[in-house]
């Protein structure tokens, strides 16, 4: 973040991110929607769907509650710039982001924690049944989801010894295909928070409006048109993110080195590939898996704190 | 005396002075409330500023020492104004400025009530607490924490003629008392039996004791300051205190007051023990592991919105205890960057929970003159009436959870730096500790934002629930004043310049660690944009320009979204999946959004509930959640103390001439063995 310290190269790479994750965001949706309908044997709507489901929404009128505050209209846009700041500063096609430096895993899980607490607090604000269930269930879910995201994230600091992410991915790039078994725990972890955090089955099902099982769309059940526009893409940059993580913990080889331009367009190439891949196996465990009953969610969430606590154990047992 | 020659510690004691003198006029103008309410509590605001500005000016210079010629004989009172005084200085004023300035409004609408009695014990607090901060003897700073504990006292009973209020008031002073004695034998311990003059905080520093009797003096501390702060299993005074004082009390007792306490423990274990034994810290750490996880359990399931902001201090008293036992084991093992970093966290942690606590507390305030009740289950919607308050609160609320680019986000990100680079202790069941404490840490912490979503969501958002409400609602629920909505800004732009600001603050704290830990962060030649605690490569956190991304890509999306399309909005009723019919009551209250934490954490409660039968016309369903700890210890101890005071009764007849026998034995007794 010092100015003299921020080459040029650096700043298009993090323009570039910018910009594509934004785009590429709704896309990846569309692809994991598309694989599950080919797994259900539907022909399905196609990957761009997505989009247009944004623009329609954009160009229809929002209509709002007679008692939304402004807390509820100033929402939308909160959580879309948190997501979008989350997705922009994971490194996933150069290792060298100038903006990474102000905001490290730490600050990252920060993000989230901001925009899933003025989504929560939005979906209080009308006062309805649903509304206020959903915020609860939410702020239930991510209440072991956060500490055991958190404690992948140190597990993964502690082997790289940074919290900054582009440090650790180039220690990982680095240190090929080798195997921490720290880090095992800790991925088996992060799939489980994966899951819960995106509003996947078998957690919540992003599809449901069976009203008594729905947790993130009894959230947003108020929103219309450009305010749900927004969240809706911001969703999508939170798995974009989710994935984005992922990838640059556990898969983060071919990632452009600094300055790097040559590598750029190949490690775009390899972050598409990779993330189609992430985008069928999560379809694919979602076909395979069924949703379980509310209270049961602890568990599994509780489930993967203690692992990614064990993957953090583990390590410093065995640096010791 | 020149000009050139005056030193903070003099201008500390004259503001404490004169906060005693504002006091004592408030006393003799109490015929006239408005003066108090516009005159004196104003002016008692700018001499806690003073105070504060005072305790940034002593941070940079050399101790100074001052002796009264006042107290003992062979002893007199001792002054001195060191970094580490000079930051809790800092503190106390900061936040007793905006607590104050609250006052000033919070009084006037407190129909009849005030009094200058109230005046003068309020002025007493914030005096002595000044004062357990600057003295330098044993005999001073129990005089002036007993000052503060029974003035506090007073506060809190200012309704006395509510009962409950009274049986808080006396758990209060019970716990304070047992504190104070524990406090009192941990200074006689270090005093070692010298001469009246060992008593001195110089004395006690000079003198080494031997590690059997540095443990017991630090236990003592540890159980005295920790009764008052709060620390598990002492917090039963807690809850119940501070929502019985009026709110700019409870402000002031649980953001600055529970502060003093971590001061003393400081002050003890690191400038007079020298903290030399490992497992001090490890006492600490888990004891304060074990309040944060238990402090923020159980506000997440109150429904009084003071007693879940008193469960919270709890949990962020845990967390201070965590930065300090941290720092006791980073020392020991002379891992002093780290240890200068844990208790960076520490300090900076406390600034914080001073500044958003404060401003939860005197917010609560606003909310019970609106509304008349301290029960969340009967508000909601309260931001439409109270747009002020309410806008401030989400501030601190948003700070208390730990987000960026608040100030609660940067201590807690300084906290797990220090666990992050802690592996490498030369003990491996402490490093086994570090991870699982981490792990604690985080889960407390995201356990605080679902407890702030349930304070602000039931308080100020949604329909506003109950008929009792509903009258209210019209006629009385009103946005804060002007003095109200100055303290509590003043409180919120302290949240936020702190969060920003983070490499400022940590220069400053810096002075602090030198002198306690003879090391210092610094911070990795970034300037002052970039917290980097280690070096940047390691980590490093720029609040600015996180608030500046966010917001530009907030912006830019508002611009584009209504420019390239419309900004068309219509409002319509509520859809909720279309059902019809939706009352208030569908909503969430608190004990509802609770639920989950009690049923997750069930066997930590003592949970009754009177669940209603399908029949029931119109159900009401109650759930109180206990603390176990009132019914497996301290009723036990009650019941012990009673048996004990029931046999030395035994002996009390009322007759004289038993009493005369008695006296007769003893002396026969004496002659005999003497």
């Amino acid at each position: 973040m010092i100015i003299n310290a921020v080459q040029i190269p650096a700043v298009v790479f993090q323009l570039t991110q910018l910009l594509l994750v934004v785009l590429a965001a709704p896309l990846l949706t569309g692809w994991v929607n598309q694989c599950q309908a080919w797994l259900q044997n539907r022909s399905g709507a196609g990957v761009l769907q997505p989009y247009r489901v944004l623009h329609k929404l954009f160009l229809k009128d929002a209509v709002i509650a007679y008692n939304a505050s402004w807390l509820f209209r100033v929402t939308p846009y909160v959580v879309f710039g948190c997501m979008w700041l989350a997705a922009t500063i994971i490194p996933i096609i150069a290792v060298d982001l100038p903006f990474s430096r102000a905001a490290d895993v730490i600050a990252l899980v920060g993000v989230f924690a901001l925009a899933r607490m003025f989504g929560a607090l939005a979906a209080m604000d009308i006062g309805t049944a649903f509304g206020t269930m959903g915020a609860r269930r939410e702020m239930m879910v991510s209440f072991l989801a956060e500490p055991a995201l958190l404690m992948v994230l140190f597990t993964a600091s502690m082997l790289s010894h940074s919290t900054q992410l582009p440090y650790i991915v180039s220690a990982f790039s680095r240190h090929q295909f080798m195997l921490y078994p720290s880090l095992a725990f800790a991925a088996l972890a992060f799939l489980i928070v994966l899951l819960a955090e995106n509003a996947r089955i078998p957690v919540d099902n992003p599809n449901t409006h069976l009203e008594l099982t729905m947790i993130h769309e009894a959230m947003i059940l108020e929103y219309s048109a450009r305010h749900l526009a927004l969240i809706e893409w911001a969703s999508s940059l939170k798995l974009f993110a989710y994935f984005s993580i992922g990838i640059a913990l556990f898969l983060p080889y071919g990632i452009a080195e600094v300055g790097h331009w040559s590598a750029l367009p190949l490690s775009i190439l390899l972050l598409l590939f990779k993330l189609a891949l992430a985008g069928v196996g999560l379809a694919l465990f979602e076909a395979l898996s069924a949703k379980m009953r509310i209270f049961r969610a602890p568990e599994f969430l509780g489930t993967a704190f203690l692992l990614a606590v064990l993957g953090l154990l583990i390590h410093f047992l065995l640096s010791a | 005396m020149d000009a050139a020659n005056i030193l903070p510690i003099d201008v500390a004691g004259a503001i404490i002075a004169l906060l005693v003198g504002l006091g004592l006029l408030g006393l003799v103008l109490q015929c006239l409330p408005q003066v108090i309410c516009n005159v004196i509590f104003p002016l008692s605001a700018f001499a806690s500023l003073g105070l504060a500005l005072t305790g940034l000016w002593a941070l940079g210079a050399i101790p100074d020492i001052a002796v009264l010629p006042l107290g003992l004989p062979g002893l007199p009172l001792h002054l001195r104004l060191d970094p580490l005084s000079g930051f809790f200085l800092i503190l106390l004023g900061g936040a007793s400025f905006g607590v104050s300035l609250y006052a000033a409004g919070y009084f006037k609408t407190m129909a009849g009530k005030v009094s200058g009695l109230l005046c003068l014990e309020y002025h007493i607090f914030l005096a002595s607490m000044a004062m357990v901060l600057l003295a330098d003897d044993a005999y001073l700073f129990m005089v002036a924490w007993e000052t503060m504990a029974l003035s506090s006292y007073f506060l809190v009973t200012t309704d006395h003629n509510i009962p409950d209020i009274r049986k808080a008031g006396f758990l209060y002073l019970l716990m304070a008392h047992v504190g104070a004695i524990a406090i009192l034998l941990s200074f006689g311990v270090m005093q070692g039996g010298h001469a009246l003059s060992a008593y001195t905080f110089d004395a006690m520093r000079a003198s080494h004791p031997t590690p059997f009797w540095s443990s017991v003096a630090f236990l003592l501390a540890l159980f005295g300051f920790g009764a008052k702060a709060g620390v598990v299993p002492m917090h039963m005074w807690l809850p119940e205190a501070h929502p019985a004082a009026p709110s700019p009390v409870s402000a002031l007792m649980s953001g600055v007051m529970l502060k003093t306490a971590i001061y003393g423990i400081l002050r003890m274990t690191f400038d007079l023990l020298h903290a030399q034994i490992w497992w001090w810290g490890v006492l600490t750490l888990t004891l304060g592991l074990l309040t944060a996880v238990f402090g923020v359990m159980f506000a997440a399931v109150q429904e009084d919105m003071k007693r879940l902001l008193a469960y919270s201090s709890i949990e962020n008293i845990g967390l201070l205890l965590v930065g300090i036992g941290l720092t006791i084991i980073f020392h020991v093992y002379g891992k002093d960057a780290l240890a200068a970093l844990s208790l960076t966290a520490t300090l900076y942690h406390s600034l914080n929970h001073a500044s958003f606590k404060s401003l939860l507390f005197v917010g609560t305030g606003s909310i019970l003159h609106a509304t008349g009740k301290r029960d969340m289950g009967r508000m909601g919607g309260l931001i439409r009436s109270m747009p002020w308050v309410a806008a401030l609160m989400l501030v601190g609320v948003l700070a208390i959870s730990g987000l960026p680019p608040l100030n609660g986000f940067v201590s807690e990100w300084l906290l797990l730096q220090a666990f992050l680079l802690s592996p490498g202790l030369p003990n491996s069941y402490i490093n086994m500790l570090v991870p699982v404490a981490a792990a604690v840490i985080a889960l407390a912490a995201a356990l605080a934002a679902y407890v702030m979503v349930k304070f602000y969501g039931v308080i100020f958002l949604g329909q506003s629930r109950g008929e009792v409400m509903e009258a209210a609602h019209d006629e009385h629920a009103h946005d804060a004043g002007f003095w109200e909505r100055t303290g509590m800004g003043w409180l919120a732009l302290l949240c936020v310049l702190l969060g920003l600001a983070p490499v400022f603050v940590v220069q400053q704290i810096d002075h602090v660690t030198q002198r306690l830990l003879g090391t210092h962060l610094g911070n990795a030649a970034t300037g002052w944009m970039l917290l980097a605690p280690v070096d940047t490569e390691r980590a490093s956190y720029s609040p600015v320009y996180f608030l500046l991304a966010v917001l530009g890509v907030m912006l830019a999306t508002a611009w584009v979204v209504h420019h390239y399309y419309h900004g068309r909005l219509r409002r319509g009723p509520a859809w909720d999946c279309g059902f019809p019919a939706q009352n208030a009551r569908m909503q969430d209250t608190a004990e509802g959004f609770g639920q989950p934490i009690r049923r997750i954490f069930e066997p930590f409660f003592k949970i009754e509930s009177d669940v209603p039968t399908p029949f029931d016309t119109h159900p009401e369903y109650h759930g109180r959640s206990e603390d176990r700890l009132w019914y497996l210890l301290y009723l036990p101890i009650k019941r012990l103390t009673e048996k004990l005071a029931s046999w030395v009764s035994l002996l009390q007849h009322g007759h004289i001439h038993l009493y005369l026998a008695y006296t007769f034995v003893t002396l026969i007794v004496l002659l005999v063995f003497v």
